[in-house]
């Protein structure tokens, strides 16, 4: 059955079809929120929160947008006021990143080559990316979990976020050469240690 | 058109995006024929957006879809709709409407008693017998000839059935029906069982 079938039915009264409409972002959704988060237990409440919400709003759903990015916006928003709430009584930290207008230089020139797919069956894989992602700075992550994670277009993680391309685009740059520089061989981090990532004896 | 390392690194992410005009791609692919760190570089950030996009790389927690439909079911409003919904609520408006049509009906019609006598459940008086009610009384007779009928009602005695005048809420006369009413023995000065045959024998209509 297509989504716009599936969401007329659902607005209509047929309310199980919400399980079979977002079975297929749930990933997504939990991923969202992990990433703003950084946290599996508040990621998995927000991500529950996001997706009753979105089954309260689905008559307001216009269609002007993908299912997928109103999905994706609400449970940015519910992980963003998450944050807030838990970050309420926090100082804010002193070594914030750098400005969208700051200049980044790469600071590794190693020569990764291809990574092999099957490289990502590896848990310490997995678990060193989302270290490094989860070292950037939120307005990195935020753009770069939206692009290059949930594949939207610079224009729709623009109007997500609710800045502009412009500002999209730099700090994509700027997200995409800080993992890179995070994830290269001999790079420093916790997790580098941990999996042995010394200069020339790369982990893919 | 030249471009140098810094310029390149700026629009590298923009280079993997297709977004750089023609001109400023070819000086770039130019650049990476003869630099290997921009080409490093260029790797490197390609390599980061295929690990990150893949979709492997987006792990749930063990029985997080479980859960999630469990809060959903707990949280959904119980199914009003479908065919089901509807067949039931229109049962109902046929059982209000059935309702209200029955109870508005003459064969329920059930007026207020006009005595606590006249309710047959105390009586065994043969519902097909013919009574003798006045059009103001409270009280139907055996006859006319009921020595208790009230002189100004005895102008307007009508027969009956005994149940359409149980109906209307008339109460049988103590007196002249005593040996039908189960609950109320005859008053000791009333003769249970008349000799004349006259006062019990033949109904008739009052002028």
């Amino acid at each position: 059955m297509h989504e716009e079938e599936l969401i007329r039915r659902i607005r209509d009264g047929e309310h199980e079809l919400f399980y079979q409409l977002i079975r297929p972002y749930e990933q997504r959704i939990y991923f969202i929120a992990f990433s703003i988060l950084r946290n599996q237990h508040d990621a998995e409440d927000v991500s529950q929160e996001a997706v009753l919400k979105a089954f309260k709003n689905i008559r307001h759903f216009r269609g002007e947008a993908r299912f997928s990015t109103w999905l994706i916006q609400i449970t940015l928003n519910e992980a963003r006021m998450w944050r807030r709430k838990a970050h309420a009584n926090l100082i804010e930290p002193l070594d914030k990143p750098a400005d969208d207008d700051g200049e980044y230089r790469p600071r590794e020139f190693a020569d990764w080559r291809e990574i092999p797919s099957e490289t990502l069956e590896r848990e310490e894989v997995r678990k060193a990316l989302a270290e490094a992602l989860a070292s950037l700075g939120d307005k990195y992550r935020e753009v770069f979990v939206l692009r290059d994670v949930q594949h939207l277009s610079i224009e729709e993680t623009a109007k997500t976020l609710g800045i502009t391309v412009a500002s999209v685009k730099t700090r994509l740059l700027r997200a995409r050469l800080m993992l890179r520089d995070l994830l290269s061989p001999g790079w420093g981090g916790s997790w580098s240690s941990k999996l042995s990532f010394a200069k020339g004896n790369k982990p893919w | 058109m030249v471009v140098k390392c810094e310029h390149v690194w700026r629009e590298i992410s923009n280079y993997l995006e297709g977004d750089v005009d023609a001109s400023l791609k070819t000086a770039m692919e130019e650049h990476f024929k003869g630099c290997k760190d921009c080409t490093a570089v260029l790797e490197g950030t390609r390599n980061i957006i295929a690990v990150y996009g893949d979709e492997r790389f987006l792990e749930v927690p063990l029985g997080f879809g479980q859960r999630l439909h469990q809060k959903l079911e707990q949280n959904m409003p119980r199914q009003r709709g479908g065919v089901f919904g509807w067949v039931l609520a229109f049962a109902a408006i046929l059982l209000i409407v059935g309702g209200v049509e029955l109870g508005s009906s003459r064969a329920f019609y059930n007026p207020e008693l006009r005595s606590a006598h006249a309710d047959p459940a105390k009586s065994s008086i043969p519902e097909d017998m013919p009574v003798v009610i006045a059009q103001d009384g409270k009280v139907f007779h055996r006859s006319k000839n009921c020595p208790f009928i009230l002189d100004k009602d005895k102008a307007h005695l009508h027969t009956i059935t005994a149940e359409e005048a149980v109906r209307e809420g008339y109460a049988p006369c103590v007196r002249c029906m005593h040996e039908f009413m189960a609950a109320a023995p005859p008053p000791p000065w009333l003769d249970p069982h008349p000799t004349d045959g006259e006062e019990h024998a033949e109904i008739e209509t009052a002028p």
